[in-house]
């Protein structure tokens, strides 16, 4: 688990509206996601009710509000990579395992996203695992290398 | 200043800095609208008023786009009317179309602007929104495919409630309306004034409906069926039925409501009599004690749960007195079931009100005895009329009749309490008669009864200044605030979650205006104008019960039952 959430609060000390967005983007960075004490917490500390924040975080993709799989897959769905044929990547990986994107696999291993664009639109389809990217992803290398995680995952 | 515009070729007179709608309004020019409220900020969300101006490309929204000097406007051209049409066929390819079986039909918006803008076949198809039905809340019923996003709730919650229990969640395609962490609407902080249902313009939110549950007790024989009604339900009865009120019109009502298979029939107005006795009472004590704290009046139940919410702190300030319905519901299920020799649970319990936070109050902690609820059913003035029609009872056609005993009578200060600031009054003007008396010129509270969202006055009783303040809507609770950081004391406080009181409750009739509402406070100001009883301690239903009845039955002679108990709850705020 990240840092204590006080010791994030306390680096912005006026408590101000307008600090909401890099409080939630810090405890989203530190923590993994953003846990309904995290939430009730900068409510209670920036003044705002908890119904706003959950509002608001709800809007940016970036948040997430259930922790995120050992393993974070990240795939581009941008305009290049979905011409490359990211859409098969996704269907495949939501096969291989199981969830949707946004959702973290029962046994906490596997979370999936679909983002926007990483920039790396001449390399595409684009994926980021755990802040490593591959390029040129191709549905048929999904099983081998989803293969290659669980193991890791099995032998950490 | 005035100038002159043109609109559909025709000059009108505008004024600098209003916009183009309330000037087309003015000058009788009618533009649809639908996520517009007139008391805010225009969002131009809906996009339903677009009207076009003679030199801009695109169409301007009219209720957010200020009125200039140079504009030549139309206000229904083939172009308008196209694109106002097709905003309502895409509303509408979502939506569920269920409109036979919907809570809001035939006084619905979307469905009247679909008429209105003659939209007769389904042009543009889209998935159907995922049917989600949150009936946890005991008070409201949130059916999220009727919603059209629209933000009027979002607002109302926010701006005039100030309990922010609804925003939108997620974006785009996956964009609702709901609570905090998305959960179940009993989870939120939400405090079942039901403002947000009165502003609704589809189905998506409404009140709980308890007619099956009603319905299904009046054909049970072997039960004693009572119903209590405020005075409030009077005037929205007549409202929604489409009648003229007439000072009578509850005998009539009396009559419909024995038609409809009510045993007895009681006036929560003696409950409220109760209310203002036993406040009095606490206060007076208050007074002599020389408190330093003021009281708190409790009757609003949607203003009790904020305070267990949001301001914990103020519970021990609380008046514990319980409101009126729970008054006369207690009064209900001991001395009218020891009148008529049947066991408590062999009553039951109906009372309509004008109010929705009372359909989660009659469920509250403490407000049942031995695991049997003081009142168990509360109806909105809409669910009763639909009892009415339902029974097919002809209302024009009808004898009057009085209401039963004991709690047949109200005095005229009962009936204030359905307005801002008249519970407040009329426990002063017990106070008053009590310590000195004689009843106090009422002219002395004009103060409390002229707008504004905070309001304060002092009375001189017994050689002591009552001080009182009268808090209008929550959103004056910040008024009150700033007055009590100035160190300003007050002996009593009202406050009304609802803007008016009880006259704007969410269960009275659709969309009332501003007018409606000031003439339904006329109605209360007038009742007591007119009428010969204006303090509880005079009506002779209020002495019986405290001379007599009280008195005579040992179990409820101290008066016990008329209090209750406030703890603060845990919500996510």
């Amino acid at each position: 688990m990240g840092t204590d959430l006080d010791i994030i609060l306390k680096k912005y000390k006026q408590g101000k509206r307008e600090d909401l967005i890099p409080i939630l983007q810090e405890i989203q960075e530190d923590h993994g996601y953003l846990s309904e004490e995290a939430i009730v917490k900068t409510g209670n500390f920036l003044g705002l009710s908890t119904t706003k924040i959950y509002g608001l975080a709800t809007f940016y993709d970036k948040f997430r509000f259930i922790p995120s799989g050992k393993i974070q897959i990240k795939i581009c769905h941008g305009t290049s990579c979905f011409l490359n044929g990211s859409q098969a990547v996704i269907n495949k990986i939501k096969e291989e395992t199981g969830i949707v994107a946004g959702q973290t696999s029962r046994d906490g291993n596997f979370s999936y996203e679909i983002v926007s664009c990483m920039g790396g639109c001449n390399n595409g389809p684009v994926m980021n695992v755990n802040g490593e990217y591959h390029t040129h992803i191709k549905p048929e290398q999904l099983p081998e290398l989803i293969k290659k995680l669980k193991y890791v995952i099995d032998n950490d | 200043m005035l100038f002159t515009i043109q609109v559909n070729n025709k000059k009108i007179r505008a004024e600098k800095g209003e916009t183009i709608l309330s000037a087309l309004n003015r000058n009788g020019i009618i533009i649809p609208t639908l996520c517009r409220m007139k008391e805010f900020t225009p969002t131009g969300a809906c996009r339903m008023c677009v009207v076009e101006v003679e030199g801009r490309d695109r169409l301007v929204t009219a209720c957010s786009q200020p009125v200039e000097e140079w504009m030549k406007i139309k206000t229904h051209s083939p172009r308008v009317i196209t694109a106002r049409k097709t905003i309502v066929e895409l509303l509408l390819s979502n939506h569920p179309d269920d409109c036979l079986y919907c809570d809001r039909n035939l006084n619905c918006e979307l469905q009247r602007l679909a008429e209105e803008l003659n939209i007769r076949e389904r042009r543009i198809r889209a998935r159907k929104i995922k049917p989600r039905l949150d009936q946890s809340s005991p008070s409201i019923v949130r059916e999220l495919s009727k919603c059209i996003l629209c933000g009027r709730c979002v607002r109302v919650c926010e701006e005039v409630i100030t309990a922010t229990s609804l925003d939108f969640i997620n974006k785009g395609r996956e964009t609702h309306v709901g609570a905090t962490m998305d959960k179940d609407f009993n989870f939120s902080s939400c405090i079942h004034c039901g403002q947000c249902v009165l502003v609704c313009p589809t189905g998506a939110l409404h009140e709980k409906h308890y007619l099956a549950e009603v319905q299904e007790y009046l054909n049970k024989p072997e039960m004693v069926k009572v119903i209590q009604y405020s005075s409030m339900v009077v005037y929205g009865i007549a409202e929604e039925l489409g009648l003229r009120y007439t000072k009578g019109f509850d005998k009539t009502l009396n009559a419909i409501l024995r038609k409809i298979g009510f045993d007895k029939v009681f006036k929560t107005g003696t409950g409220t009599d109760v209310c203002i006795t036993e406040i009095t009472g606490q206060l007076s004590e208050r007074i002599e004690n020389k408190a330093d704290k003021p009281l708190y009046i409790s009757a609003c139940p949607a203003w009790v749960k904020y305070v267990e919410q949001f301001i914990p702190s103020l519970i021990p300030e609380l008046s514990t007195v319980k409101s009126p319905q729970q008054i006369t519901g207690v009064l209900i299920k001991t001395l009218v079931a020891g009148q008529l020799g049947v066991k408590p649970e062999e009553i039951f319990s109906v009372s309509a009100t004008p109010c929705m936070a009372m359909k989660f109050e009659a469920r509250r902690d403490g407000m049942m005895r031995k695991g049997i609820s003081d009142v168990d059913s509360v109806l909105t003035v809409r669910e009763l009329a639909r009892l009415i029609r339902l029974y097919g009872i002809d209302t024009s056609n009808i004898e009057e009749e009085p209401a039963d005993e004991p709690m047949a009578g109200r005095s005229s200060a009962a009936i204030m309490a359905e307005v801002s600031g008249g519970l407040a009054e009329s426990v002063l003007r017990s106070l008053h008669f009590m310590k000195m008396k004689k009843e106090p010129d009422k002219q002395l509270f004009k103060k409390l009864r002229s707008g504004g969202l905070f309001r304060e006055t002092s009375l001189q009783i017994d050689e002591k200044d009552v001080r009182v303040a009268v808090v209008d809507g929550l959103t004056g609770l910040e008024k009150l605030k700033i007055s009590l950081a100035s160190g300003k004391k007050y002996d009593l406080i009202e406050v009304m979650t609802c803007p008016g009181g009880c006259v704007h409750g969410a269960g009275l009739p659709f969309s009332p205006s501003k007018d409606e509402i000031k003439s339904r406070a006329k109605l209360v100001y007038q009742s007591d104008d007119t009428e010969a009883i204006n303090l509880p301690c005079k009506s002779p239903s209020c002495i019986n019960l405290y001379e007599k009845l009280l008195k005579d039955n040992s179990d409820i002679a101290d008066k016990k039952i008329f209090y209750t108990h406030f703890e603060k709850r845990n919500v996510l705020l």
